[in-house]
């Protein structure tokens, strides 16, 4: 048993100055080019063009799955040893295969060039490709067709990262708001089905200059300016809410719409942002938040009072943990993160149990034998360390999922639930 | 630079990893960036080991390139020294460290660790996944023998099976059966490496008489220097199929001038009665079309020819190493072979053949999946599906019997639909009606419709029921719609939806 767990300490004023374990070991974590796997499902007429090695190639193919084998919207420019001894230079290589790819996909309207550990070390400028190829393809009566760039490397980003270094990568080409009218922006990627629900909350609340990014379409990007308000809707967006702020739109700090708690929360702020009455707010949450809690009940009677312990993995452990506590009774026996944004999550460490043990960053062994030490009940973990953990006996959840489902908002809240549960009841089911 | 989609084999480190993986006592550090770990899971993944692969990774980031990587490269392979205590240490950098030129071997050494160290060398942005397996198992190899002291040989026929690995296509099955195979010819088997090796094995080596090489894309390559080092002779003839299983013990009775043929008359396959059975003269001449690595490839055309009936209409193969022989082997067949590692040309290539049969990896199942052809998977690379539950080989007689259902059920399937769509306006085959193998039942479409429905969707919530995903949607439909009735609600809209998902989910 852990000292610090929450089993030994009062529950008292949540972990605002808790203190954290950083580690600085092997990092048992996906890179950025992950998160391409679920933003080209989101962005629908985007391509996703790495740059990179064989590797990075293979870890597409091994995280992306099934998808693989419709014909993706993303692809790898694998850099060969012509590249590197400079026989070949580099970018009209790259040149070359973007107008192979674009010839192959005209339908594509947003082509981001996604650097990769290699093309870093390499030092090939992408962002100047991006901009040598959007004055080619201007030049080609293909306005309609945009080159991005950004960094998805093992080098600069960790798994969930990626996402932010794409949708920071958009934010500087936002159109300027129409009028000055407020708007709202939505900021993270969620599932359509999560994002209608979204819009009609937030239509009900009275606040209907709704905008996501990212969109569904490139055509649909949100506009952003002085008066712009954004909410974000996953926690490990740093880069891109420096970019909003430095187009002057103002971040509603909230909790994660996570859980009925996080949900109600996370609305409240931004009806709070637009000057909307609480108690009206109160009154539109109220319905889907009560059917929310209903649904939560079975899932108590399985979590309750079970401990349960999070490696590292895309940032979403903290609010995550906060929910699993909070609203289903769990206990944290240590929640790791790959990276605490202090500001980002002020308030979700408000609402964490005190004495929960945090960690940030990861040195996976040493992390095993905490985990071990600590005989959780359920263990979240990367698909590397899934099967072995219940090989020794402990049920784990393999964390991929918690990004590729949606897991948001009040209709969700009992998805979000089962994922924890169902291992839990199937181990209890299975008798050999 | 290549535009590549998708990937047939990943990089060599991959490969090295595999051997690594499948052997006992070697630990493996790879300086490489965070990111690469992803290796992991195919390993725990894909074929479900209850251990994570012996491999320690530097995991190094931005912040460390300005620093000192090899300072931190040192740290990981001292920690890992000390943490897993291996009895041979293998180091090697993946593709980003290659670049960076810390020299892992060189640092490794400097170290002065008790253990032999072997340092690879695999050019990431050159060569791929099974020639860094052959080339890891190789320096292994030569490292392990290094201090071989020769003994007396037994008098009985001795051998060494070479090649197996983690990840590989029906490995785990192919080694009991060739094993069994062996003993059963009278030939004793000394080590089968790498699979469950250790390297005190692997040292051992050099006792047999001669070697197999089960998987020349792993082992031909240790089997040539082991020939050269020790006068090992080795059998390079793999035995897939019946034809291919003769010919391998035959290989072996002709090195030690032994007869074969009264064991062979003993030993053989239901494939050779079952293929000679009536029931197979449908398959005589269906054209098919095969795809996958060289050996695989290469052995399955002939069983398809020689063994099934079918005729070859394409043959091809990722591994540009074996390109002479898969192209050999094509020209049997009279057509060109196909080299290439873009699954895209093997659509095309598969479309223009227009075969009745794929024959082929994961991918080509997807593809002929596309395109509407009954398909068998046959050669790596591997998907959870390839690590079945049940004894499967692919090598051996009893391979034999897998290989003629593996190559033959689906061509059934293929016949059924063929029927099914012959029968099409037939009363009892109408088109409406469900796939046969579900029995009358299956196509109660209509006897659900016909219940009466007392609540209609509007617009809004029929639109977010599209949204649900197709294989829970009707489920969802049909929870809403007894909800409704439940209920007395007339209208379903979308608060019922949701009303209906809360209540199903209490």
């Amino acid at each position: 048993m852990n000292e610090l767990s929450p089993l030994s300490v009062p529950v008292t004023a949540g972990c605002s100055d808790a203190p954290v374990l950083r580690e600085r070991g092997q990092r048992e974590v996906f890179c950025g080019l992950t998160g391409i796997v679920w933003l080209h499902r989101r962005i629908q007429d985007a391509f996703f063009l790495v740059v990179g090695s064989r590797t990075c190639a293979h870890l597409l193919q091994s995280a992306a799955g099934v998808m693989i084998f419709a014909e993706p919207r993303f692809a790898t420019a694998i850099i060969d040893e012509r590249d590197l001894a400079g026989l070949a230079d580099a970018n009209d290589e790259l040149d070359q295969v973007v107008s192979k790819l674009i010839e192959r996909r005209p339908e594509i309207k947003l082509l981001f060039l996604v650097g990769s550990c290699p093309s870093e070390v390499i030092k090939l400028d992408l962002s100047r490709a991006a901009l040598r190829l959007n004055q080619r393809f201007a030049a080609e009566n293909r306005r309609d067709l945009r080159v991005l760039s950004y960094s998805g490397s093992g080098i600069e980003t960790t798994f969930t990262e990626g996402e932010d270094a794409c949708l920071a990568s958009l934010v500087p080409t936002l159109p300027a708001p129409p009028s000055t009218l407020p708007n709202l922006m939505v900021v993270g990627t969620v599932a359509e089905i999560v994002e209608d629900q979204f819009l009609r909350l937030f239509a009900a609340l009275g606040i209907d200059n709704v905008g996501f990014l990212p969109p569904r379409r490139a055509a649909e990007m949100p506009s952003v300016g002085p008066n712009t308000k954004f909410l974000l809707v996953q926690p490990f967006l740093a880069e891109t809410t420096a970019a909003l702020e430095r187009r002057g739109a103002v971040r509603i700090a909230a909790p994660f719409p996570l859980g009925v708690e996080g949900t109600t929360a996370w609305f409240t702020a931004a009806a709070r942002a637009f000057g909307i009455s609480a108690q009206h707010c109160a009154n539109v949450l109220e319905t889907p938040a009560a059917r929310a809690r209903d649904s939560l009940a079975r899932h108590r009677v399985t979590l309750a009072g079970r401990k349960i312990f999070f490696f590292p993995d895309s940032q979403l452990e903290i609010p995550i943990a906060r929910y699993l506590s909070r609203e289903l009774g769990m206990w944290l026996s240590e929640v790791g993160t790959p990276f605490l944004h202090r500001e980002l999550m002020a308030e979700e460490l408000e609402l964490l149990p005190a004495g929960t043990f945090l960690s940030e960053g990861q040195d996976v062994d040493r992390q095993l034998d905490r985990c071990r030490d600590n005989m959780p009940d359920i263990v979240v973990c990367g698909m590397g360390l899934a099967n072995p953990l219940e090989a020794e006996g402990y049920t784990t959840k393999w964390s991929i999922e918690l990004v590729f489902t949606p897991v948001q908002g009040f209709e969700q809240a009992a998805d979000l639930a089962e994922l924890f549960a169902r291992p839990l009841r199937r181990r209890a089911m299975l008798k050999v | 630079m290549q535009l590549s989609f998708w990937t047939y084999e990943g990089p060599p480190h991959i490969g090295a990893m595999r051997i690594a993986t499948c052997m006992q006592g070697v630990h493996y550090v790879l300086h490489a960036p965070q990111g690469d770990t992803y290796a992991d899971l195919l390993f725990t993944m894909i074929e479900r080991r209850d251990v994570r692969p012996p491999v320690t990774y530097t995991t190094f980031q931005a912040r460390d390139l300005g620093g000192d990587t090899a300072t931190l490269f040192k740290k990981s392979v001292a920690e890992a020294y000390e943490r897993f205590k291996p009895d041979v240490l293998l180091v090697g950098a993946s593709c980003t460290a290659e670049l960076i030129q810390d020299d892992p071997g060189g640092l490794a050494l400097a170290l002065n660790l008790p253990i032999p160290v072997v340092p690879l060398e695999l050019p990431s942005y050159q060569r791929k996944e099974n020639y860094g397996a052959s080339e890891t198992f190789y320096r292994l190899v030569r490292a392990c023998v290094a201090d071989y002291k020769p003994i007396n040989k037994s008098t009985q026929p001795s051998c060494n099976i070479l090649g197996p690995t983690a990840l590989g296509f029906r490995h785990r099955d192919d080694v009991v059966e060739v094993k069994r195979l062996l003993e059963k010819f009278g030939v004793s088997v000394n080590v089968v490496a790498p699979a469950g090796a250790h390297p005190s094995d692997l040292a051992r080596i050099p006792d047999a008489h001669f070697n197999i090489v089960l998987y020349p894309e792993v082992a031909l390559t240790t089997a040539i220097w082991l020939e050269r080092q020790f006068g090992q002779k080795f059998v390079n003839v793999t035995p897939i199929g019946v034809g291919g299983t003769r010919d391998f013990i035959k290989a072996i009775a002709e090195m030690f001038q032994i007869d074969a043929a009264d064991f062979l008359r003993a030993e053989t396959s239901r494939l050779v009665w079952y293929s000679r059975s009536i029931d197979s003269t449908y398959l005589t001449g269906k054209p098919v079309f095969i795809f996958g690595d060289a050996t695989h490839a290469v052995c399955i055309a002939r069983v398809a020819a020689e063994e099934l009936g079918y005729q070859v209409v394409g043959l091809g193969t990722y591994s540009r190493e074996f390109a002479r022989e898969v192209r050999a082997a094509a020209k049997l067949y009279d057509i060109e072979a196909l080299i290439t590692d873009d699954y895209l040309d093997v659509e095309a290539a598969i479309k223009t053949a227009n075969p009745a049969l794929v024959l082929g990896t994961q991918m080509e199942r997807h593809i002929a999946k596309r395109l509407g052809i009954p398909c068998a998977v046959i050669s790596a690379p591997v998907h959870v599906q390839d690590f079945p539950a049940r004894y499967s080989p692919f090598m051996g007689f009893e391979g034999a019997n897998t290989l003629f259902d593996t190559l033959t059920h689906p061509m059934m399937m293929g016949l059924e639909e063929h029927l099914l769509g012959m029968f099409r306006e037939d009363f009892e085959f109408h088109g409406d009606a469900g796939a046969s193998h579900l029995g009358h039942t299956a196509s109660p479409v209509q006897a659900e419709d016909a219940t009466p429905l007392s609540a209609t969707w509007d617009a809004e919530a029929e639109r977010e029921l599209r949204k649900i995903p197709f294989f829970v949607r009707g489920k969802a439909r049909r929870n809403t719609e007894a909800y409704a009735t439940q209920n007395k609600v007339t209208l379903i809209k979308l608060e019922t939806l949701y009303d209906a998902k809360a209540y199903y989910s209490q």
